[in-house]
């Protein structure tokens, strides 16, 4: 029997990709909630040099650290800024700390918060509501939190006030994947975080994947491809593009170097000499998965631990 | 490192850690679902999972429902904890259907400051647009405390510094402020508090923390005197139980042997 391909082949090289949909002064979102952080799509927006960026990440950790430290961001927008239990950000917490060496516009929310943000956006809703908020400090920081009342009284009728946060539509969201095909079908499992939503509510969106399959391979579980094609822009195939985050299934977390990135970004000289060595003195993330060398990949090195195939079925001619 | 009695002789005396995890973990008893962060509160709700409360389900904030690691995670999304768990859940299944819907029956947070109500700071020390440190923020702790049914925050320093009469900014809020901002408050808030010197508890909104249970030895006028506001001591003040032989050869030989989380 004939596969045939209806989608489009929107396979592109990351430098193409950025180029094309990440512009200066524009909003973008990477997704990733320590799972499938899309690293190398940080770096390459680095490596370019886009500035005046509004950046909007969930955890916003080292990736976000980088970019700080390269200029690409005058806007973040946040719910947690922190190295998850391994130490300190050093470029962020100068930049807010100290204005060191330039202030830093910074929205904060709380996780849910900022998930209802981008299932407004995906929506095309004008808020979201959410049961946060009340007594918290946030509110007094950041004036997009508002309260509005219910059109619809409690059972004693009386009127329930409840916060809302406005729509984030991105004008691009990138996302790292474990696969997906050329046209765009993007399948992920473990952890998928809030990456399906931030997609949907982005204008354009990038997809990085350790691997581009083919179109069988995806058609074959349909219920594994967390976003269709007609949501995707690009597809990139970047082997390792989550590094020093972890791909499940392909590679863990580098927790040596989460660790390391505390004395790296404590001293802005060896944070700007890193980002020299391991961004802009490389053309691509080929160079760097190089540069990481063999010690490294066989300490990242998963086994297997495979899924039961699941059985669709196929209707028996009769 | 600090090292408390036990009553066995034969076992080598347990560490502040051990005991606080003890502590934690018998507090755990009846309940079901279990909102656990990385650290004390993993190791905490793996020994009640092994005593006092066998059909705890863990879940994380990664998403992970019903972990059951082959070693202790490194993060709350580390990998071990996706392999072999019950479900994997996306953000806004996590955060809207299990978390704001009320399925949470104990959540576990830490704090960098806690006031005598139990609301919480993990944003800032000093002012939020020039803070003296800047610390991560929310994440879900926020969402945590508003909607889990109860709340055990870990805090091993306590010190005047972090148990303080008014936060430098309230990240996180208990029920007494939900409502006095016209909210309308879900649980019961911070209800235990395990330090390096004891527990603190309360068991309904409007109630202070009181001191209520001590480790042995520790002096009770030490830790009013470290705490930034006028402490109330339980006149049914405890000491907390020394860890048994069971519960250490657990700790020690089946959750952790690797000393991961345990020094």
């Amino acid at each position: 029997m004939n596969i045939s391909t209806f989608g489009v082949d929107k396979t592109m090289t990351l430098t193409d990709a950025v180029r094309t949909y990440v512009l200066p002064g524009s909003t973008v979102s990477l997704e990733g909630f320590t799972h499938a952080i899309p690293t190398a799509a940080g770096h390459e927006i680095i490596r370019q040099g886009i500035t005046g960026l509004t950046l909007v990440r969930m955890t916003a950790d080292i990736v976000v650290d980088q970019m700080l430290a390269a200029g690409c961001i005058d806007t973040l927008v946040s719910s947690f800024v922190g190295n998850s239990s391994a130490g300190s950000l050093g470029e962020i917490r100068r930049r807010i700390e100290r204005s060191d060496p330039a202030p830093l516009t910074f929205v904060e929310y709380s996780h849910h918060g900022l998930v209802c943000r981008y299932i407004a956006g995906a929506k095309r809703l004008p808020f979201y509501p959410i049961r946060s908020y009340f007594g918290s400090d946030l509110p007094s920081v950041n004036d997009e939190l508002r309260v509005v009342n219910s059109p619809f009284p409690l059972e004693d009728g009386s009127v329930e006030r409840v916060y809302v946060v406005p729509p984030i539509n991105p004008d691009v969201t990138v996302i790292h994947a474990q696969r997906a095909d050329r046209a765009g079908n993007v399948q992920m499992w473990g952890l998928t975080g809030v990456q399906a939503e931030a997609v949907f509510a982005a204008r354009h969106a990038i997809v990085t994947v350790e691997e581009i399959v083919d179109d069988e391979v995806v058609r074959s579980d349909p219920n594994r491809t967390i976003i269709p094609s007609h949501a995707i822009d690009a597809v990139v195939e970047v082997p390792m593009g989550a590094h020093p985050s972890f791909a499940q299934g392909y590679y863990d977390r580098d927790n040596e170097f989460y660790r390391a990135w505390a004395g790296i970004s404590a001293e802005p000289a060896r944070l700007r000499a890193w980002l020299q060595e391991w961004v802009y003195d490389l053309t691509d993330h080929q160079e760097y998965v190089a540069q990481l060398g063999g010690e490294t990949r066989e300490r990242l090195r998963v086994g297997t631990a495979p899924s039961v195939p699941v059985d669709y079925g196929t209707r028996i001619p009769r | 490192m600090t090292h408390v009695e036990t009553a066995a002789a034969d076992v080598v005396a347990a560490s502040l850690e051990e005991t606080m995890t003890v502590a934690a973990a018998r507090a755990l008893a009846g309940k079901h679902r279990v909102f656990a962060g990385i650290g004390m509160p993993t190791l905490a709700v793996a020994l009640a999972q092994n005593t006092v409360a066998r059909d705890i389900e863990v879940i994380y904030e990664s998403g992970v429902c019903g972990a059951h690691p082959s070693e202790l995670p490194a993060t709350i999304a580390d990998a071990v904890l996706i392999t072999g768990s019950e479900a994997v859940l996306s953000m806004p299944a996590l955060f809207g259907y299990v978390l704001q819907a009320g399925r949470i029956d104990v959540g576990f947070l830490g704090a960098a400051q806690i006031d005598r109500f139990g609301n919480l700071n993990s944003s800032v020390i000093g002012d939020w647009a020039h803070p003296r440190k800047r610390l991560p923020g929310s994440g879900g702790a926020l969402e945590v405390l508003a909607n889990a049914r109860e709340v055990f925050v870990v805090m091993r320093r306590h010190t005047p510094a972090a148990f303080v009469d008014r936060l430098d900014f309230c990240t996180s809020a208990g029920p007494e402020r939900v409502l006095a901002a016209g909210g309308r408050p879900f649980g019961l808030g911070v209800t235990k508090v395990f330090t390096g010197f004891g527990t603190l508890s309360r068991s309904v909104p409007g109630e202070e923390l009181e001191l209520t249970e001590l480790h042995r030895g520790v002096d009770p006028d030490d830790v009013v005197a470290a705490t930034g506001w006028p402490l109330r001591v339980a006149s049914d003040l405890q000491t907390i139980e020394p860890p048994t032989t069971a519960e250490l050869d657990l700790l020690r030989n089946e959750i952790d042997p690797k000393r991961v989380y345990l020094r």
